[in-house]
């Protein structure tokens, strides 16, 4: 079905049923109750799931099937935000053109360092394009201050002239729409004492990512993926076959460069602001992690490893020691100090430190991934049964 | 991949959980479906409590200012729910404040980190809106920060107020209706700093300035220069450095060939200490320059930043939004109770951000309504005396304070650790006081989220 193995079109209806399902999935403590603090069902964070889903996905088509390690994809994801709020600001408020002018950007942009930078591999590789990224964040936050906002950020205004929209009487600044239904809308169903929240934006989020992951199916599964792997598995034997892998490995670039660029549209479509240090290489390095958790290679994994590096991020770093003192409120006194002060350096400002924990486990325990781990867990049951 | 294959071989089971998924979803098709505009206004408190949201940097270049914030945020909470003494609610002018929460309803609050950065900023603000149902928004040490936030704070229907942000900027080019700032701005130091530089100093000066590289820099770097070259005063070079820079001897070394004899540092909290503290390592200050002294400005002073910089402030000149050792009943009253929860006295932010939370929880009242439209008409224009910065004045025309400035300067013999400045001038509000539209930009009207 849709050019798919039935597996594979499984995987989608699977993804498709996670993504719709996500604003009840994400919420499983009711609301008021101590554990609501982890619920993950929100607008904004929902949105950033898929975002950096996507992300990860088109990361992922050059990573995990060439082996070309980018260390410079936030500035593809930059440059993407900024087009994209740029057209918000001149074009209008309709978030298409942003969208497609983010991918477009981002494509033309990543065939410029990528051209440079594959005539290099392996560790050369990612250095040239570490390089090329954070000397990105020094202009946009420093020489190309007047287009990109430098460390303020550029953001929508009153005045701008969105020439396709005519004049805007409201007084207010128009919030980022499709065709008339703005991207903050939401339409809250309460169920019980559970609260379900269902977001417009999200929902174009989940559009997009359904498109780019059926995409990137479909590329791991064609005759040019195919090529890509054959780069990855060893690059001199294809040169001598008489193949010149540069093609495909710059193919490969630009769409993962596309994939990022269109991540940073949504992201300014949701919220019509972009930061310089959204380019900076701590971004390139975490869209790294998010890959590798989940699992270099495979279609679903870098989705999941998203997911799991925003929780963290979102929900770890804003647990404070007050609800660190409520939740051990049960114990004596001196347990219940000795708990928050042994808790306390792991949530709060030191979420890294439980992500770095959890990374360093998933590395030594799973090398494949978290998918990778679910797989030959899968896999070791399954033989038992066939015994 | 084969992972992919193995892991989805199963399709009896997986048809089964989506029938089963289906099914529920039917079912759940029942309830009755709340659509956001259906609230008076955005995050309306239906319960017993209200949430306030305190978004403050606790990593980066600002994080010591944060962590002070944060102290101030949970003081002023304690005592708007009626525990300690109260604080500056005994000395406020306004006496709607009972100590019983916010208009009858308990004070709670969920906490943020900025990283300094308007992005992360941003992120954490919304899922306090989202998630946490934060009905205001405050906090934040810097101006990048702070015009991001009010941006999405205005957009998503809530009020911003603003903490630490020094910007013109802020209530200037990106006013907004739902912003509101306490602290003071640029142009305020530069106009109360510009004649105590020009007594002791003199009026014939070539001055070099190291500015930090966002909006807040480049107002005070603008505001200084306007004031001080207006009495004579000569800008040899002004170089921008980057926020995150943590090693200023590259931008300090061609200071003293450049042929200034005043250095104006343009920076604050540790971007300040470590400069301040390159600046005096490579033997600028006092060094003679035209047949004068070089001496060296820090527009933007804070304890805080005087204590991490040390021996090396001592002398130096700047201006500061208060201090603790102001001896009005407010200011007493909170190094008071601030003392007594923390034991040590606040500084500026501390006292900017406790501020701003009894300013918003009294328009509440004032308004009777959390309604962010009623709160900011309660507070527009609104006349104030007793929070430590004498008469106060709310301006209606772009939402920013005026009140007398401080002028102080690194304390020669300080008598304590948190005696480190001494205050040289008290500059008149009416001094410092300048016309709305100067800055351009445009309040817009008032979003409640509805």
């Amino acid at each position: 079905m849709l050019g798919l193995s039935r597996n594979d079109f499984l995987m989608l209806l699977l993804v498709l049923f996670l993504v719709a399902a996500a604003p009840i999935l994400l919420n499983p403590f009711p609301e008021g109750s101590s554990l609501a603090q982890f619920n993950a069902g929100y607008p904004d964070l929902m949105q950033r799931f898929l975002i950096f889903g996507i992300f990860a996905v088109g990361f992922n088509i050059l990573f995990g099937l060439t082996g070309y390690l980018s260390f410079g994809h936030a500035a593809f994801l930059g440059a993407g935000s900024y087009a994209g709020v740029w057209m918000l600001k001149l074009l209008t408020i309709n978030v298409i053109p942003a969208i497609l002018m983010s991918t477009i950007v981002a494509g033309v942009f990543s065939l410029l360092i990528g051209y440079i930078s594959l005539r290099r591999s392996g560790i050369y590789f990612s250095i040239l394009t570490l390089a090329f990224a954070q000397m990105s964040f020094a202009l946009a936050s420093s020489v190309l201050q007047p287009i990109t906002g430098g460390e303020t950020g550029l953001q929508t205004n009153l005045n701008d002239p969105r020439i396709l929209d005519g004049a805007n009487t409201s007084g207010n600044i128009p919030a980022p729409s499709l065709f008339g239904f703005e991207m903050r809308e939401s339409i809250q169903v309460p169920m019980g004492d559970w609260l379900w929240t269902f977001n417009v934006g999200y929902y174009v989020c989940a559009f997009v990512l359904l498109i780019a992951f059926y995409i990137a199916i479909r590329i791991f599964r064609s005759p040019f993926g195919m090529m890509l792997k054959a780069v990855k598995s060893n690059n001199e034997r294809l040169s001598y076959t008489g193949i010149n892998p540069r093609p495909y490995t710059l193919a490969a670039f630009v769409i993962s460069g596309m994939y990022a660029g269109l991540a940073g549209g949504l992201m300014v479509a949701m919220d019509p602001l972009a930061g310089s240090e959204r380019m900076q290489w701590t971004a390139s390095g975490e869209v790294v992690l998010m890959t590798i958790l989940g699992g270099v290679g495979t279609v679903l994994g870098p989705v999941i490893g998203a997911g799991i590096i925003k929780y963290f991020e979102n929900i770890f770093s804003k647990i404070n020691d007050n609800m660190l003192q409520s939740w051990f409120a049960f114990m004596p006194d001196g347990l219940e100090s000795f708990m928050v002060a042994v808790v306390h350096p792991f949530v709060g400002k030191g979420w890294h430190l439980s992500l770095g924990l959890m990374f360093m486990l998933a590395i030594i325990f799973l090398p494949g991934g978290l998918i990778g781990g679910i797989d030959s867990v899968y896999r070791r049951i399954f033989k038992k049964r066939a015994q | 991949m084969s992972s992919k294959n193995n892991l989805l071989n199963k399709p009896v089971t997986r048809r089964s959980v989506l029938k089963a998924s289906a099914a529920t979803a039917t079912v759940m098709a029942a309830p009755m479906i709340i659509p956001s505009t259906a609230y008076g206004y955005a995050n309306e408190p239906k319960g017993a409590a209200v949430t306030l949201g305190f978004n403050v940097p606790q990593s980066g270049a600002y994080a010591d200012e944060g962590a002070d914030e944060l102290r101030a945020y949970e003081l002023a909470v304690e005592h708007l729910n009626g525990g300690g003494d109260g604080g500056m609610m005994g000395t406020f002018s306004s006496k709607v404040l009972k100590g019983n929460g916010i208009l009858g309803r308990k004070v709670e609050y969920v906490t943020g980190d900025t990283q300094t950065k308007p992005d992360a900023a941003r992120a954490s603000a919304r899922s306090m809106i989202e998630k946490d149902g934060a009905i205001m928004i405050t906090g934040g040490s810097s101006s990048g920060v702070a015009v991001a936030v009010q941006g999405l704070c205005q957009e998503a229907g809530v009020i911003f107020m603003a903490g630490l942000t020094h910007s013109n900027d802020t209530t200037g080019k990106d006013k907004k209706a739902n912003g509101f700032r306490h602290f003071f701005n640029s142009y305020m130091s530069g106009a109360a700093l510009a004649p105590i530089l020009g007594d002791n100093y003199g009026k014939d000066r070539k001055a070099y300035h190291l500015t930090a590289d966002y909006n807040w820099g480049y107002t005070t770097e603008e505001a200084v220069r306007t004031s001080t070259e207006a009495m004579g005063w000569e800008t040899v070079a002004a170089v921008k450095t980057p926020l995150s820079q943590t090693d200023f001897s590259s931008y300090v070394a061609p200071v003293q060939a450049s042929g200034a004899d005043v250095l104006v540092l343009n920076h604050y909290g540790a971007n300040m200490v470590n400069s301040l503290t390159s600046a005096v390592q490579f033997g600028l200050r006092g060094a003679q320059v035209n047949g004068k002294s070089l001496e060296i400005v820090v527009p933007l002073y804070s304890r805080l930043m005087a204590k991490g910089a040390g021996e090396n402030v001592k002398g130096i000149f700047g201006s500061t939004n208060w201090h603790w050792s102001l001896t009005d009943e407010g200011s007493k009253a909170f190094v008071r109770s601030f003392g007594e929860k923390y034991g040590f006295p606040p500084s500026q932010a501390a006292h900017t951000c406790y501020v701003q939370t009894l300013l918003y929880a009294d328009a509440c009242e004032r308004a009777g309504s959390h309604d962010p439209c009623a709160v900011a008409e309660a507070l527009e224009g609104f006349e104030f005396d007793g929070l430590g910065n004498g008469p106060t004045l709310y301006r209606a025309e772009d939402h920013q304070c005026f009140k007398d400035v401080l002028v102080v300067k690194g304390k020669e013999n300080p008598s304590s650790e948190f005696d480190l400045l001494e205050i040289v001038e008290v500059t008149p509000a009416a001094q410092v006081t300048y016309d709305a539209s100067i800055f351009g930009g445009e309040l817009g009207s008032c979003n409640s989220g509805a």
